[in-house]
């Protein structure tokens, strides 16, 4: 791997521990999947946030690198384990919020934005069509590499980070063009009728493609919150980081669509319900926001239940990051749903959240969250923005 | 690549993924590994239930198994096990991937991959050090 001077002087350790430790993975990692050198990056996502997931080997060494690692380039943060604001509400432990805290203050001293949102692309953090970027977060990395047409790995926490402190890439993977070609065309003839249909054809499409790239037709319009509840669930439920819808991808019309072929018609949408769904009528809990909720999905949850009243038997949360919910203050959209006794989980999310042992079943309108509450032990389902509505009024799901 | 040195001195060559010098006892696989959720960072026991090494401890070996898998948080439970005193000694692998890749490199255990890990038992003396993997095969094999 060609390394420039500078680039030698860091693995040498002239610029520090944090630099010399993060250089050593790029080049390790660059040697291992054939890179033939490093390129620049515009912005890093980093994720493995939570101390859920990190716990005291991760804050460890978050620590070590904060002694003298500083970022290079605009570094935005996946959700925390809790609201940093007001943990209490959502029924976080002091000891959890405690390492929590430390977790976000060893981030903050490298010079990362406390954005602890997985979709940075809503609040500042959007990269142009081409930009080499270093994202982890599945979701947003596939979002940036497919509605957007940035070019990124899917980074691990560690990578990215890595990344942040030398402000640079090891080329291989989805940077180069080569590796972005599609391999299979997804013909989708199922009608999509409601938001959660977005999620259950991503799980229809991870499961059918695996690790290929497909390239889809049939769809005619997505919107931005279809678009990213989409990227959410396909890679979840199995394909690569990136795929082509013609006419929405930038860049599709660059491609033909591949020879093998898979079609999506309706009972596949069906089917995908069936399975992401658990025989459970009882709902205990309720989270929108999966990816974080965007503004106007805020406002659509504000509209549905103004002058509602959710059960007390049900804790309803709307998972988005504080930049959204600081705009929802200014249209008391906040008031409304908090009138109607639901929460603001800010920072943070169902994924990533302790919530193991909580609660015994979920509504959602994400197909992905209902893949992470099945880790928690939670039955699940999956549904539309009414249908989520209509049980936490009523705390069953009919 | 190979070559003997008398009866039980063997000698491979693979690629640096971390470097350093590491000695230890083999403790070997044919399965893949997953630090987190698989590997109890305070024991450094194999968790992972069904694995042909579950109830081993890994703690001063040198680890040989195939590749890594699982989340990437892994790469921090290695770091852990380090920190604690229960990590292997060192780690050859058939192909390294970016887990056990990253999480040998922030926790200074030196590995090595694109070797034919077929060749190593368990209980062999192996030692590490630039690429170059010295196995001093165990008696009455």
């Amino acid at each position: 791997m060609y390394l420039t001077k500078e680039e030698e002087r860091m693995l040498d350790g002239e610029e520090g521990y944090a630099v010399k430790k993060s250089i050593e993975i790029l080049v390790a990692l660059g040697e291992i999947y054939g890179a033939e050198k490093l390129i620049n990056v515009g912005s890093v996502q980093v994720a493995g946030v939570s101390y859920h997931n990190l716990g005291d080997a991760g804050l460890e060494f978050l620590n070590e690198l904060a002694r003298d690692g500083k970022v290079r380039v605009l570094t935005t943060l996946n959700p925390a384990g809790m609201d940093l604001e007001d943990w209490r509400k959502l029924g976080i432990s002091e000891e959890f919020a405690e390492k929590q805290k430390l977790v976000i203050d060893a981030f903050r001293k490298m010079g990362i934005i406390i954005s602890c949102t997985c979709t940075p692309y809503l609040i500042g953090n959007l990269p142009r069509y081409g930009e080499h970027i270093a994202w982890s977060e599945s979701s947003a990395v596939t979002f940036a590499n497919s509605v957007i047409g940035a070019k990124t790995n899917r980074e691990g926490g560690p990578s990215a980070l890595a990344a942040a402190f030398v402000g640079k890439t090891a080329y291989y993977g989805l940077h180069l063009e080569k590796n972005r070609v599609p391999d299979i065309h997804v013909d989708v003839r199922a009608k999509l009728k409601k938001f959660s249909d977005w999620g259950a054809l991503g799980y229809c499409i991870g499961k059918k493609v695996e690790d290929k790239i497909p390239y889809i037709t049939g769809i005619e319009a997505a919107d931005l919150d279809e678009l990213k509840s989409f990227c959410a669930s396909v890679v979840t439920y199995g394909s690569k980081p990136l795929f082509y819808m013609r006419g929405i991808t930038p860049g599709s019309e660059k491609h033909q669509p591949p020879k093998e072929h898979v079609i999506i018609e309706d009972k596949d949408i069906k089917e995908a319900y069936e399975s992401i769904n658990d025989d459970v009528d009882v709902i205990d809990f309720i989270c929108i926001g999966c990816p974080h909720a965007s503004i106007k999905e805020i406002a659509e949850i504000a509209r549905l239940l103004k002058g509602k009243k959710i059960s007390p038997n049900i804790e309803f949360w709307v998972a988005t990051s504080r930049s959204m919910k600081q705009l929802a203050d200014k249209r008391s959209y906040t008031k409304t749903i908090e009138k109607a006794g639901g929460k603001f989980a800010c920072d943070t999310c169902m994924a990533v959240a302790p919530l193991k042992g909580r609660f015994r079943s979920v509504a959602t309108t994400s197909a992905k969250g209902c893949y992470y509450s099945r880790a928690n032990n939670m039955k699940t389902k999956l549904g539309s923005l009414e249908e989520c509505i209509a049980a936490a009024v009523t705390g069953k799901w009919s | 690549m190979h070559s003997c040195c008398g009866d039980r001195k063997m000698e491979l060559r693979g690629r640096t993924i971390s470097r350093g010098v590491a000695e230890g006892e083999a403790l070997t696989t044919t399965q893949p590994i997953s630090f987190y959720g698989g590997v109890d960072p305070n024991t450094s026991e194999i968790i992972e239930k069904g694995h042909e090494l579950q109830g081993k401890k890994v703690k001063d070996t040198i680890l040989v198994f195939p590749n890594g898998k699982g989340s990437t948080v892994g790469s921090y439970t290695l770091y852990r096990m380090k920190k604690g005193g229960n990590a292997p000694a060192g780690i050859l692998n058939k192909e390294c991937e970016t887990v056990v890749a990253v999480g040998a490199i922030i926790s200074e255990i030196p590995c090595v991959d694109k070797i034919d890990i077929s060749k190593i038992r368990t209980g062999d003396m192996v030692r590490l050090e630039n690429g170059v993997v010295t196995i001093k095969k165990q008696k009455f094999q």
